[in-house]
């Protein structure tokens, strides 16, 4: 079941590789593995809370109301998690900017609320953000890894092959884009082979 | 629209009338172009690589025998490139068409001649791999590899990209590396807008290529050698060609500073703009790639004019002294719109009233 779960998660309905959802904030911070995986927690956390949350107001909001309600509920979380990054984590507050605050429109929660917890149960919305959430952390970490090594030259801030000059490309916007358009051709490729076995 | 000619002598009645009794007619049925041409892909490619020989060796002559390592590392790993990536695609190779080498030699002569070799190979194996076997090989790639490859390169190692060499030609022989700046960035930043006379005395080294800047660009007098080659075999135009360089030639002529268009300045100043740089390589051979440039004629000309249009503005207001790969980049993108809305109206068509 949770097995199952996660495998939903983090390949069937990755957000990123395999729904292409909340690109804007997987370009813009997965230039280093701290900043994807802060990033990711980020999100997930505010995911699970605020499908547990709609989810259990599914039945009061009103239908022609309904993605303002969400936005409510997920800017509150957002504020939470802003404050207290501000509080504890005031370098990767520093690092990752107005794309905290930016969860708030971020596709793949409101997308989740919209198709997800208005629908379903709430421990059902609770598992179905975590899975996501480790979803969209997962692939981002793929990504920075992928991007820190080759166009900082570096891993964690650590120098990682000694000589190599980094391509900065991979660093900027262009380069994040070849990175994600490659992972994904690479799971797409993995995924069709899967089932042509 | 032209009519099919039909090539083969016309069978007389007697020996159709035989096919038909021996029941061994056989009808060729092919969509159209039914007009065959006994040009290929690769005899293209083999001219191309023809015109580009003399830029290699006044590159030779400028920058000595680094520019043609350079030049043979860029084909070499564009080849490999190439032939690894259908192999692991498990396409039939087309390496045999010869456009990989076209790629490899158009990147090193996008490059500065003292670009490190390695940088040289991973910008040819972006330009392949990337810019053209991505989107599925030649005739898929919708921007010009070489370029896409020049654009990686000035991304990812700007300061190795824009460190040039003195030419070694005229100058102290014997020693290498010396920096020196290119035609475009003294006119960007050392050029003061009184000592006309300097650029005047110029324009005779940028002719033949004595000055600082990429191993293919500088000599505009070999890349003319290669043009013509070219336009006699008609594998490009003269279109694209001359509304590039005349836009760009005609927006210094009247943007030129002074107000005055008929000074000898106003004069100087387009032709120097139009002789240095990348603007001769570019418009000549990049700009009038048979995949990434429009085909209709009046698609040409525009494409032709937005290269310039941008090629001007870069130079003249933006950051970098040199905007040309950039521009015919960004025009590349537009191809598909302007094929379509320059679609040549067929024969008889009647044009809808809306």
């Amino acid at each position: 079941m949770i097995k199952d779960e996660l495998r939903r998660g983090i390949i069937h309905e990755n957000p990123i590789l395999v729904l292409a959802l909340g690109l804007c904030p997987s370009l813009a911070v997965s230039t280093s593995l701290q900043n994807g995986f802060g990033m990711g927690m980020a999100a997930t956390f505010v995911l699970a809370c605020s499908n547990v949350i709609i989810s259990s107001m599914r039945r009061i909001i009103p239908d022609k109301v309904r993605i303002p309600c969400f936005i409510v509920v997920i800017a509150a979380f957002v504020t939470m998690v802003q404050l207290i990054m501000k509080a504890y984590l005031p370098a990767l507050d520093k690092q990752l900017g107005i794309f905290v605050p930016l969860i708030v429109v971020n596709c793949i929660i409101l997308g989740r609320a919209e198709a997800f917890a208005s629908k379903n149960s709430i421990s059902k919305s609770l598992v179905d953000g975590i899975v996501i959430g480790l979803g969209f952390t997962f692939s981002l970490c793929i990504l920075s890894i992928i991007r820190e090594i080759l166009g900082s030259n570096k891993l964690l801030g650590l120098k990682f092959f000694p000589g190599y000059e980094p391509m900065t490309i991979f660093i900027l916007a262009p380069g994040g884009f070849f990175t994600i358009a490659f992972v994904m051709a690479v799971v797409r490729y993995l995924g069709n082979r899967r089932k042509g076995a | 629209m032209t009519t099919p000619s039909v090539t083969r002598p016309k069978p007389d009645f007697q020996s159709q009338v035989n096919d038909v009794k021996r029941e061994t007619v056989s009808l060729h049925i092919s969509s159209s172009p039914h007009i065959r041409h006994g040009e290929s892909v690769r005899g293209i490619m083999l001219w191309v690589i023809a015109a580009l020989i003399p830029s290699l060796i006044a590159s030779v002559i400028f920058f000595g025998f680094q520019a043609l390592f350079l030049t043979s590392v860029s084909v070499i790993s564009a080849v490999l490139a190439e032939w690894l990536i259908s192999h692991l695609l498990k396409r039939p190779s087309s390496t045999g068409d010869f456009s990989a080498v076209v790629t490899g030699l158009l990147l090193a002569y996008n490059v500065s001649p003292l670009l490190p070799w390695w940088m040289v190979a991973i910008g040819s194996v972006f330009a392949i791999g990337v810019a053209k076997m991505a989107f599925g090989g030649l005739g898929g790639n919708f921007i010009n590899p070489a370029l896409a490859g020049r654009a990686f390169l000035m991304a990812s190692y700007p300061a190795a990209m824009t460190s040039w060499k003195a030419t070694g030609f005229g100058s102290l022989s014997g020693i290498d590396g010396i920096t020196s700046a290119t035609p475009l960035e003294y006119f960007k930043s050392g050029f003061s807008g009184e000592n006309i006379s300097e650029l005047q005395n110029a324009l005779g080294n940028l002719f033949i290529g004595n000055v600082g800047g990429c191993i293919g660009e500088t000599s505009v007098i070999a890349l003319l050698i290669g043009a013509m080659l070219l336009w006699y075999k008609k594998i490009i135009g003269f279109r694209i060609p001359l509304f590039y360089i005349g836009t760009v030639f005609f927006l210094f002529w009247i943007f030129n500073g002074s107000g005055d268009v008929f000074s000898s300045r106003a004069l100087t100043i387009p032709l120097y703009q139009i002789l240095s740089g990348g603007l001769m390589l570019g418009a000549l051979f990049m700009a009038t790639d048979m995949v990434t440039s429009p085909i209709t004629p009046t698609g040409k000309i525009i494409f032709a004019l937005g290269c310039g249009i941008l090629t001007f503005v870069i130079r003249k207001f933006g950051g970098y002294p040199e905007g040309v790969s950039y521009s015919i980049l960004l025009m590349n993108l537009f191809v598909p719109h302007i094929e379509r809305y320059t679609k040549p109206r067929i024969y008889g068509e009647v044009k809808k009233r809306d």
